[in-house]
């Protein structure tokens, strides 16, 4: 069970480099990191690379897959495919399944369901509150127990800041990580798009980007009191990030993500009603785009995630009011990612640092790099290979992609989960 | 006469010779429609179905008859009583109705988008009777044909708007009609009524209603949509009226020449004085209704003769 990785370009995150060299993987384990020009190891068999680029496989936080309760639209079979495709190694599944992921009982079935059916690592996230009401907290040391990664009511905000109050200070006293979805529901309420000359044109009910900045201030203050550790979802606006720039520089422990979608598409993007382009929260002003990117380069924004949400047909061909938030991203999350690179607007381990490292920091998670004991969770791929995404191709069962029709580049050859290939590009 | 449109589903997609074709064909129906035989063939054999998801009379009539004088098979359908409320989605309900090959659909729907969705899943002529707050097509053009009657031009006038621009598609119609015929633009209200970002639309916005009606040769008042307030848009309908209602004194600041619309149904007391609207010499609002017929006339035969000619088969 050795396999020695030739002829490739090893994408080193932690290290910040990108360079030719050789892995040598044994037991599943990243054994040795050797110099490119080693073409053989006693013993292990070689995989030729062709000159393609190793890199840790992809921590996507915040995948929802639809068990249980509507395993029509995502199942942990077609999610694992999808997210193999994807060269995303390890998904970080999100608690609002209907019921929701609240106690221990929920999440032993939901793992078991994963570690049969997904040929990826699966790990759960547990709801914050029961039922993710905003009323009680869950069993969050059972549930850390069984397993639970973070805890959160994912778009779903607690309202009542004293129920949110003391579920952070519980958190904290366990170690817990909460991850929450910083707006003011009260502004951003009824809102499908971001307020501005587009919502007036179109007539659509839209809500201010101050709604995210202001949810973002109060659940700092509440950090700030409890001394919880904190994950925001998405922050997806500029105004939101001199806040995040300060809570950090304060020493609060915490940490930010953005959605693919929120870096690479904006308002304007929706044009006539398109429903696909409907996600939470709404896609925003161009300007609002490049600083989140921006925030991204600089290391202000730790975390990009899929935000994978899929949604079937019905839910989306509807009036935009009416229909369903949310965009799957497993499989386009790496060529849509690349646009960024591609984009000069930042290098590849910059982006690799935000896609894989830093997610697994964040959730104390052994891969995310290219370290010898390292799991070998890794993803192969040509970062130039172009094509046009045709959205009947992806492997999800829900195909709600902003992506169809769209020229990308980037393509997986292959991801390998603890040394084991698990997709191969034909 | 050119009008290469397959529906109508709102004023952004036309350009100034699309509404000129319109308005000059509308004025010959308008003058038709004030003689004894108002009726002709444009329309013969053609079915127009009105679909209404949304409360309506005076559109409705309109449409109805408009259709009638052209000699369409009109059937009213009102889909709040129907399948919507066995569960049947909207592009269902369009296909089903699509299948009976009706020519014209005539759609309102209170959603913002709607009737281009639906529009997207049929083979017939769409006419967009009001989405949301989107768009109101043929009532922008309706006010554009009496202003035209009543001015005897469409461009280079001042026209200010007031009240609930937020709410309102007529508002939203209004300004990109009036703007593409090149007038000035004032919107007047209060700024909780006004969209975000609504100056870039090339509109002046006053809070002050007298500042705003200065000298304008048009005052365009619109409906306090009273069903879509819930959350304090305004303190008091009262105060509402003191400060945006029209009434004779804040009249007085307008040209003198100038004309009153409102495109109904009117809360009288709220946002216009109700011996102002019935005063002949300055409201236009009976106008309004007689050149809505005429308007929806012109836009159902230009749509039909389109749809006509992309008939297989058709010479």
């Amino acid at each position: 069970m050795t396999h020695l990785f030739t002829n490739l370009r090893l994408l080193d995150p932690e290290a910040g480099t990108l360079e030719p060299a050789a892995v040598l993987v044994r037991y599943g384990v990243i054994a040795e990191v050797l110099n490119h020009g080693v073409t053989a190891v006693d013993g292990a068999e070689v995989i030729d690379c062709g000159g393609h680029v190793l890199a840790p496989g992809i921590v996507d936080i915040g995948v929802k897959v639809c068990e249980p309760g509507e395993r029509h639209k995502e199942s942990y079979r077609s999610a694992g495919l999808a997210a193999a495709a994807g060269g995303v190694t390890t998904m970080v599944t999100r608690p609002d399944t209907d019921p929701a992921i609240d106690s221990p009982e929920t999440l032993e079935f939901v793992t078991r369901r994963a570690n049969e059916a997904a040929p990826v690592n699966v790990v759960p996230m547990a709801a914050l509150t029961k039922g993710r009401e905003g009323r009680e907290m869950t069993e969050i040391g059972f549930l850390m127990d069984a397993g639970a990664a973070a805890f959160t009511d994912c778009d779903r905000v607690v309202t009542d800041t004293k129920v949110f109050s003391r579920a952070l200070t519980y958190a904290r006293s366990l170690g817990a990580l909460v991850i929450a979805h910083p707006q003011d529901p009260g502004l951003s309420k009824g809102a499908a798009v971001t307020s501005g000359k587009f919502a007036s044109l179109r007539g659509l009910p839209a809500v201010s980007p101050m709604a995210e900045r202001m949810g973002l201030d109060r659940d700092i203050a509440l950090i700030e009191m409890t001394g919880a550790r904190y994950h925001a979802d998405q922050i997806t606006t500029a105004r939101a990030l001199p806040a995040l720039e300060r809570a950090k520089r304060n020493g609060l422990d915490i940490t930010a993500g953005v959605g693919i979608h929120h870096l690479t598409l904006n308002a304007l993007d929706v044009a006539d009603y398109r429903t696909f382009f409907k996600v939470k929260p709404p896609l925003r002003d161009e300007e609002d785009r490049i600083a989140v990117v921006e925030a991204v380069a600089s290391g202000l924004i730790d975390i990009i995630c899929s935000m994978h949400t899929p949604q079937d047909e019905e839910s989306k061909r509807l009036p935009f009011e009416e229909a369903a938030s949310g965009a799957v991203g497993l499989e386009t999350l790496l060529p849509a990612a690349l646009r960024l690179v591609h984009a000069e607007m930042m290098d590849l381990p910059t982006l690799w640092r935000a896609l894989s490292l830093n997610p697994a920091k964040r959730l104390g998670l052994p891969g995310g790099r290219i370290a010898v004991g390292a799991p070998a969770d890794m993803v192969l791929f040509n970062p130039d290979a172009p094509f046009v995404l045709d959205r009947a191709t992806l492997r999800s069962k829900s195909r709600n992609t902003p992506f169809d029709g769209m020229r990308m580049q980037g393509k997986v050859m292959a991801t390998y989960v603890a040394g084991s290939c698990v997709y191969e590009a034909n | 006469m050119s009008f290469a449109h397959r529906h109508l589903l709102g004023i952004e997609q036309l350009s100034q010779s699309d509404i000129t074709t319109l308005l000059d064909l509308a004025d010959t129906y308008a003058d038709r429609n004030r003689q004894p035989n108002k009726h002709s063939d444009a329309l013969r054999g053609l079915t127009q179905i009105n679909m209404f998801f949304e409360n309506s009379t005076r559109t409705q009539a309109s449409f109805e008859i408009a259709g009638k004088r052209l000699g369409a098979d009109v059937m009213n359908m009102a889909m709040q009583a129907s399948s919507i409320k066995k569960g049947e989605t909207l592009i269902d309900t369009a296909m089903t109705l699509n299948a009976m090959h009706p020519d014209l659909l005539v759609v309102r729907h209170p959603q913002s988008g709607a009737v281009d969705l639906l529009a997207q899943k049929v083979n017939c002529a769409v006419l967009n009777a009001g989405d949301g707050r989107h768009e109101h097509p043929t009532q922008a053009l309706l006010d554009a044909l009496t202003i035209r009657r009543a001015k005897g031009r469409l461009h280079r006038l001042s026209i200010a708007i007031c009240g609930d621009i937020a709410h309102s598609r007529v508002a939203r119609s209004n300004i990109l009609l009036l703007g593409k015929m090149e007038n000035r633009i004032r919107l007047v209200g209060p700024p909780t009524l006004m969209p975000s970002q609504i100056d870039q639309f090339g509109v002046e916005v006053f809070d002050d209603m007298k500042k705003g009606l200065e000298g304008v040769d048009v005052v365009m008042m619109l409906r306090l949509q009273k069903e879509r307030m819930d959350g304090g848009f305004i303190p008091s309908e009262r105060e509402y009226y003191h400060r945006y209602g029209l009434d004779a004194e804040k009249l007085a600041h307008a040209s003198p020449d100038a004309i009153v619309m409102h495109p109904g149904p009117m809360n009288r007391g709220v946002e216009i004085d109700g011996t102002l609207a019935d005063d002949i010499n300055r409201s236009v609002i009976q106008d309004q209704v007689e050149m809505g017929v005429a308007v929806r006339m012109a836009a159902m035969d230009l749509l039909a003769r389109n749809h006509i000619a992309a008939q297989p088969g058709a010479a």
